[in-house]
Formats: C-alpha cells, structure tokens, sequence
C-alpha cells in the first residue's frame, strides 16, 4: 500500500508537505497502537491474577484484594441502554420538528439552545443530576413507575433518587443534543426535490419523513447514533455523579451500580496497591475494547447498510 | 440568447438528426412567419378543439414568493389526452405555473397562488381541497430524476401502497404494468430488489415516470424531465410521452423548443409571468401571432 499517490515530478516543498501530512496521519494510528498497548501492558497484572473471572465476577472488594469488573460492565452497557433508548427517538422527532415542521426562526432559536445545552460541561450536569434530578426523581418519577407498573422487577426497591435509571437519564440528556444536530442536518441536507417527489405521490409529511427522509440519511443517522453511543459508554462526572457507586447487580433500575467510568473515577486517586491499580486499568482496558468494537461494528454495519440500500447522504 | 441557450440548440439540432420525426423544417419555415396579432388567447385555442371540455382550465391565476410577483393573471386550458408544452426563457414562470396544478408549491410558506384553477370542476386551489387525492390525480415528475432510496421494486410500489390496499400479487401486477407503460421493465425485470439509485440517469427518470403513472393518475406534469439527461434516454422518454398522452394528459415544460415541436399537441409561450401566446404546436411554431413568441423561436431574444 502506497501512502500517497506518486508522481514522477515532485519538487521539494511538495515532497515536505506530503511528507509531514502523512506523518500527522500516521500520528493517529501510532497513538491508538500506544494507548492499547499502554493499557494492556499496566492490566497484566490484574489478568494474570483473577484470569478470564475478571470479566465475570462482580466482586469488587478493595479491602480483599477481590476484583471483577462484571458489575462495571453491566452498569456501563444498562445506563447507555437506557440513554439510546430514550436520546434516539426523543432526537428523531425534535429533529423533525426542527427541520420539516416549525418556523424557520423558532428553529432557529431552539436549535441554538440545543447546541449550548451539549456545550455544558459533564461536572454541572452531575451536580445538577445529584441535587436537583435526583430528588426530582425520588419525589415525582419513581413512585409513580412503581404504581404504574407494580410487577416490573426494574422499577422495584427503594426509591431514593439516585441510581442506574437516573444515570441512564442523565446520559440521554448529555447525548441528545449531539444527534439531534446530526439529524437535522441530514434532514436538510436531503435534497427538497427528492422530498417534493414524496409529497407529489400524495404523501403525509409522516410518511415522506419516515419512508423517504430518514431512509435517505439513514447511514448519516445511525453514525450520529453511533457517535452518541461513544460518548455514552465514556461519559465519567455526570454519571459518577447519580449512579450511586455501588458494584453489584440488581435487577431494579432504581437501585445504585456503578460504570467503568465512574469506578475509575472514584477509586483511581486511592488505590494504593498494585493489585487494585492494575485491576482499575484493566477495566480502562475493557472499556477501550468495548468503544472500540462499537465502533468498527458500526463502520462494517454501515458499509453494509449503505450496500444494500443505496442511500443517498 | 445566453450560450447555454445556443449550446441546447446545437444540441437539439443533434438529436433531431437522429431520430426526431423531420422537426428540423420548424425553425427553417419560421423566416416565413407572418405575423398576425390576435390578442385572445383563450378564444383562439377554443377554436382547435371545441369538440372536447378542457380538462385543466386555469383562471386568472397569480403566483407571488413573498412579495416578488412571478405569475400574472395565467389563463390557460388544456385538454384531456393532449400533450400541452410549456416554453419560455428561464425564469418566466412555467415551473412556477404547472408546480400550481398540485399545490406541491406550498410545501414553501412564502409561496402563495391566487385565482383559479380547475380540474375536472373542482378549483383546486380552495381550502376545501383534499392534497392527497390532488395529488394522486395529478402525478409530477422532476427536473432531475428523484429515485427513493429504496428498491426498484419499493420505489414503484410507494404511492400504491399509501392510496390502494392490494395483495401482494395486485401489488406485483400494479408494479409490472407501470414498468411496462414506461418502457423500463425489460431492462429491470431481473433485479427489482437492487437499490434504485444503481439505475442510469435515464433509467432512474423512466423509474420515477413509473412511479407516478403506477396510481394511475389523469394529469402528469414534467417538469424539464430530459435537461438532465443524455440524448438517447431523452428519446426514449419522448416516445414514451407520445404513448402515454393516450391514458393521460401530460404538461411538459421544456426549455428545447424542438422538443415541444416534436411531441407537444400545443405549446404556451411564457415570458415574465405572462403567458403571450397559447396555440396548436405547429401553428405556434410556424405562425406565431405574437412578436416576442416569435423572437423566442427563432432565437433572437434579449
């Protein structure tokens, strides 16, 4: 494989640049390789101590020496499930109502107040989750899952606020704006005489948004969905903030858990043995796996998406 | 004339070569246009075809975006099964005027058309109109070809699937007809299920007329439906024009004088939001009654 295109005549400051453009490139690459490596060489420790239990156990005793990361995990995979499922569709249709249905200057306004709301830093949304959200939560919501649905094992224990269900909602707040930008645009980026084609075949704006619109940008959307995804499973302050901090797991989504995020968070500045160290970075290691595996599997679904379908942004 | 305008030309001139039906001797009879100014649009088409109710008849009608002006009091009527060409220099208005037909205009808040026009005795423009049978009933097919992103299959299969509840072979039948009234199934019958947008531009546009004819509507409006495509499949899609006005009456708007010559029953003339002069094709290309009519057509304009 060639790094660029060659051609016989190059002059020198030509060959400079292209030279330093690759290295900058290159750079990327080199840094991922350093990182993965970096993270698998400090995890040894933890791995060659618990084995393939490390993932599965979700013992977590620092007073012990016992260390699995099952509870992590599954608080980092529950709260960005519960983040996509109500950021997804929440962004599809403010996105729509943005783009396809309201005045352009009322778009404009709330378009502009949902972009601020994804520059407020992660630290204010987990004061506010812990102080404002939660008893919001513990006072209104939670009783009112509990009456709505007295059977659902997830809306079951004490209602107290905080916990994996706040996390998740939290989250969704953080990832929303984000989507919710990317889907506008791919809403306007449609072009109007694809979309004056559905509207001609005497369609509902419905059915031109949901049949036509969306499966244009599909790729585009299921990208931005992606990308929010990412955020979602790193996301650290919020999260550490109203989740609670507690590694088991339970089936009730109003109990407390824990991430990998916020685990690392709170046990990274005092863990003084090597063991408890070595096990926190095994966890950052998972973590990078599991964002990096995401990733790519979104890429290869996408490619295959964009195959069989022929979209068009 | 603008040197896009003089490149159509060479361009048309190269297509009639090959198989437009003689049209060449259009331009070349026009030297010996008289000209006779009967101002009376509307009693001077009547004449040609009194034995038929016009099917289209547009009233006063007036089109303003925002607060610019773009049509000016339109009169116009047309006739089932006939082919009406729509001529006139770049923002004259025709587009503007045959995007009235289907109110798809207001799609655009600043978009506003005032007067009447009636289909089939219903004035379409009232607030009582029902879009969605207005659009059924009055199919549109675009400048640039619109392909869903969907199959071949699916894309000829949308509107039937939103106005008609049909099993799945009524559907595949529905499918196949229209495919084979625009000229397009021999060439798709093995991959229906491929994405549409694989298709050539020509193909992609003969996709999109059959999308349209497949709810069998009553009116088709093109809107320069070849400009974006090559000679050859702007052939076939003449032919197909020629076929189609049998079931439905179609409105083309066209910037290729030669076009309208070739395929259109009668052609209006469109400058400024007026239309000057509405007639027969060949009487209108041959015997312009208007001056500025026959400055377009023999291309010594602005």
């Amino acid at each position: 494989m060639k790094l660029w295109n060659s051609r016989s005549s190059l002059n020198g400051s030509d060959f400079v640049f292209r030279l330093l453009s690759a290295v900058c490139a290159l750079l990327v690459i080199a840094l991922i390789v350093a990182v993965f490596l970096q993270l698998a060489e400090s995890s040894m420790l933890a791995f060659r101590q618990f084995g393939f239990s490390f993932l599965l156990s979700q013992k977590w005793n620092p007073v012990t020496g016992n260390f699995g990361a099952a509870s992590s995990i599954y608080g980092t995979l529950i709260t960005t499930l519960i983040a996509m499922l109500i950021a997804v569709p929440l962004s599809l249709v403010i996105a729509l109502f943005l783009a396809e249905l309201t005045h352009p200057v009322v778009s404009k306004v709330v378009g502009t107040c949902i972009e601020l709301l994804a520059a407020i830093p992660s630290i204010i949304y987990g004061m506010w989750g812990l102080f404002v959200f939660a008893p919001f939560m513990s006072v209104y919501i939670q009783p009112w899952l509990q009456a709505a649905f007295p059977y659902l094992p997830i809306f079951k224990g004490p209602k107290m606020g905080i916990g994996v269900l706040s996390a998740g909602i939290i989250l969704a707040i953080m990832i929303l704006p984000f989507i919710t930008c990317v889907i506008r645009d791919v809403f306007k980026m449609v072009p109007a005489v694809v979309k004056e084609s559905g509207y001609g075949m005497g369609s509902t704006t419905w059915e031109v948004t949901h049949k036509i619109t969306v499966r244009y940008g599909l790729t585009s959307i299921v990208g931005a969905c992606f990308l929010g995804l990412g955020r979602a499973l790193g996301e650290t302050m919020a999260v550490t903030f109203v989740i609670g901090n507690s590694h088991r797991i339970t089936p009730s989504l109003f109990n407390a858990g824990s991430s990998i995020a916020s685990t690392l968070a709170n046990e990274f500045a005092e863990a003084a043995d090597p063991l408890h160290l070595s096990s926190l970075i095994a966890l950052g290691f998972v973590l990078f796996i599991v964002t990096f595996v995401v990733q790519v599997a979104a890429r290869l679904w996408l490619r295959q998406m964009q195959k069989s379908f022929g979209g068009g942004l | 004339m603008s040197k896009q305008d003089i490149k159509r030309h060479q361009y048309d001139k190269e297509i009639s070569q090959h198989g437009g039906n003689g049209s060449g001797s259009v331009l070349e009879n026009l030297s010996q246009a008289q000209r006779v100014t009967v101002p009376d649009v509307k009693t001077t088409f009547k004449e040609h075809h009194k034995d038929s109710e016009p099917q289209v008849v547009v009233k006063n009608l007036n089109f303003f975006y925002g607060k610019h002006q773009a049509l000016h009091e339109n009169n116009l009527e047309i006739c089932r099964n006939t082919v009406m060409a729509v001529i006139g220099p770049s923002g004259c208005g025709k587009s503007t005027h045959i995007r009235v037909y289907n109110r798809i205009y207001e799609l655009y808040r600043e978009q506003r058309a005032e007067g009447e026009v009636w289909i089939d005795g219903e004035n379409i423009l009232s607030a009582n109109c029902n879009l969605i049978q207005l659009r059924k009933k009055v199919g549109m097919i675009f400048q640039k070809p619109t392909p869903f992103p969907m199959s071949i299959y699916e894309n000829v299969a949308y509107g039937l699937r939103l106005h008609y509840k049909l099993t799945k072979n009524e559907l595949y039948q529905k499918v196949q007809r229209a495919l084979e009234d625009a000229a397009l199934w021999e060439e798709v019958e093995g991959k229906l299920d491929r994405p549409a947008m694989g298709l050539s531009g020509g193909q992609q546009q003969r996709l999109c007329i059959a999308r349209a004819i497949a709810v069998e509507p009553e009116i088709l409006l093109m809107d320069e439906p070849t400009s974006a495509i090559d000679p050859i499949a702007t052939g076939k899609i003449e032919d197909l024009v020629e076929s189609l006005k049998k079931k439905y009456t179609i409105v083309i708007v066209t910037h290729n004088m030669q076009q309208a010559a070739r395929i259109a029953d009668y052609t209006a003339f469109f400058y400024q939001g007026y239309i000057v002069e509405v007639g027969p094709t060949k009487q209108l290309f041959q015997n312009p009654r208007e001056k500025q009519t026959e400055d377009y057509i023999t291309g010594r304009f602005g």
